[in-house]
């Protein structure tokens, strides 16, 4: 593995304005990933999962505490929401282009690297329908499209099956699996799956309640590619009974 | 079945026109049992009449066109306007905050009771006409574009911050297309009230247009000129409102 992080988090601490001196949310957060790796944070909800997301997008400043990219230009950010967060009035493959319109792209190269993408989450067939035709299923695999076409340095996936059915919700890890080991993406994903976050991570930090705090980071060291029948093995079994202990 | 279903839908569509057609004969048997002389009210035999002869004499396109320029003037300046402001109003609670207190007030008084005020301020011409057609649009397209850009998602927001989009490009990209229903709702209701505007203006004072017109019948005992002046306001307002319609059919087809 690459010894060099591609990404590093230093002392991270976010507070939310409000009456009585600020609610914090995150407290200190410290750790450094390393290109390729999949990352899981693991936490109840109210454990600041979403304000970490946040920051580490870029859409929310830190109220202390660095996050510093191994490549010194803006870091360039992939991200999937709890819902597909699509645009209504756009078809898929509209939907599935807007990270590379916002870059100016020209229109052919746009559309091939779309059917490119909308191939990898299989959706042939789909490219001009709108959101309102899809599936929730559909619909994320659209949100991962969109996520991945402009090539990322960095995905950060919040909760994004939390809002599917069980079996839906399986269908896609594989999906994401897969798609992880095709494109070689650094991941960050939020969850508050245990199952979820062993099926897909290699290493899983399990934050505390707010304010978020780290209170294991814990290395995934099941084979890949996994498999279902994976979930019953003792090894697993062990895994999720030391991340259970440490939730609250 | 699907015959049956077809000739329903075509009968529906053409329901309107039917409705319209029948008010003509229910209109010439009131004229024959009241026996009302035809400067209090006209058949609609006179009515045709006086509408080719307006017609062929020129006048009435002449009237409707000063009329119309009016109207889509007012609704120009009214919605561009409105739109900017509501904008900045949805994006700002302190100027929300300064400005409302006004916005409110100019709502308690009429157009209707401002308008010779205009007109002594502004002459009997063109622009009078303008500016009372766009106070009259201005709050309802306000109102609709400060309702719309506050109800865009905010995690589409979020999305457009994760991709380092620029202020232009959420605007184009997220704002404008997002609160486009809620928008040309504004400029549905916009449009019929902008023709109402016209007609207030040129009633307190003009030399021309459909609202002159419609005084000079009623001054010269031409009942029939002025039925037909209304006609034609019908006629543009109905116009306006289906622009607009077809406009939503065009951009809102992902919706419904």
């Amino acid at each position: 593995m690459n010894p060099k992080p591609i990404l590093s988090v230093r002392d991270l601490t976010v507070t939310y304005p409000d009456n009585n001196g600020g609610l914090d949310a995150l407290d200190n957060i410290s750790f450094e990933m390393h290109p390729r790796e999949f990352v899981c944070f693991l936490g109840p909800s109210g454990s600041g999962k979403t304000t970490f997301l946040r920051v580490l997008a870029g859409i929310l400043p830190p109220t202390s505490g660095r996050v510093s990219f191994m490549y010194q230009h803006r870091q360039n950010i992939g991200m999937v929401f709890q819902q597909a967060n699509l645009m209504p009035w756009r078809t898929v493959m509209e939907n599935i282009m807007l990270p590379l319109e916002l870059r100016g792209a020209g229109k052919i190269k746009m559309e091939n690297m779309a059917r490119e993408m909308i191939s990898l989450v299989g959706l042939k067939g789909f490219e001009g329908s709108l959101p309102r035709d899809l599936s929730g299923g559909m619909a994320q695999r659209v949100a991962i499209a969109r996520a991945l076409i402009h090539d990322p340095d960095l995905l950060l996936l919040d909760e994004p099956f939390a809002s599917l059915d069980a079996l839906t919700r399986e269908r896609m890890w594989m999906e994401l699996s897969r798609i992880w080991q095709a494109k070689q993406k650094t991941v960050i994903m939020v969850t508050h799956s245990i199952n979820e976050s062993l099926f897909l991570a290699d290493r899983v930090l399990v934050l505390t309640k707010r304010p978020g705090k780290i209170k294991l980071d814990l290395k995934v060291d099941l084979p890949r590619p996994r498999t279902d029948d994976m979930r019953y093995t003792s090894h697993f079994g062990k895994l999720a009974k030391k991340l259970r202990a440490a939730i609250e | 079945m699907t015959m049956k279903l077809k000739t329903l839908h075509t009968l529906s569509r053409w329901l309107g026109l039917l409705s319209i057609l029948l008010a003509i004969p229910a209109w010439m048997l009131v004229v024959q049992i009241s026996g009302l002389p035809k400067f209090i009210l006209p058949s609609p035999m006179d009515v045709w009449a006086r509408f080719l002869k307006a017609l062929t004499d020129g006048s009435l396109l002449y009237h409707t066109g000063v009329t119309l320029v009016e109207i889509l003037l007012g609704l120009l300046v009214g919605v561009c306007f409105a739109t900017i402001i509501g904008y900045l109003l949805a994006k700002s609670r302190s100027l929300e905050k300064i400005l409302s207190p006004y916005l409110v007030a100019s709502q308690a008084i009429p157009v209707v009771a401002i308008a010779p005020l205009l007109v002594i301020w502004l002459g009997g011409g063109i622009l009078s006409k303008v500016v009372i057609c766009s106070l009259i649009v201005f709050f309802p397209v306000l109102v609709n574009t400060v309702v719309g850009v506050r109800a865009v998602s905010s995690s589409l927001y979020d999305l457009m911050g994760s991709l380092r989009a620029t202020r232009w490009q959420i605007l184009w990209k997220l704002e404008l297309p997002a609160s486009l229903p809620v928008l040309l709702g504004g400029l549905r209701i916009g449009a019929t009230l902008s023709v109402i505007g016209a007609i207030v203006g040129e009633l307190v004072d003009a030399q021309e247009g459909l609202g002159f017109l419609l005084q000079l019948g009623d001054f010269q005992y031409d009942t029939s000129m002025v039925f037909v002046a209304v006609f034609m306001l019908v006629i543009l307002a109905l116009s306006l409102y289906g622009v607009v319609t077809l406009l939503e059919k065009r951009f809102l087809k992902w919706q419904k």
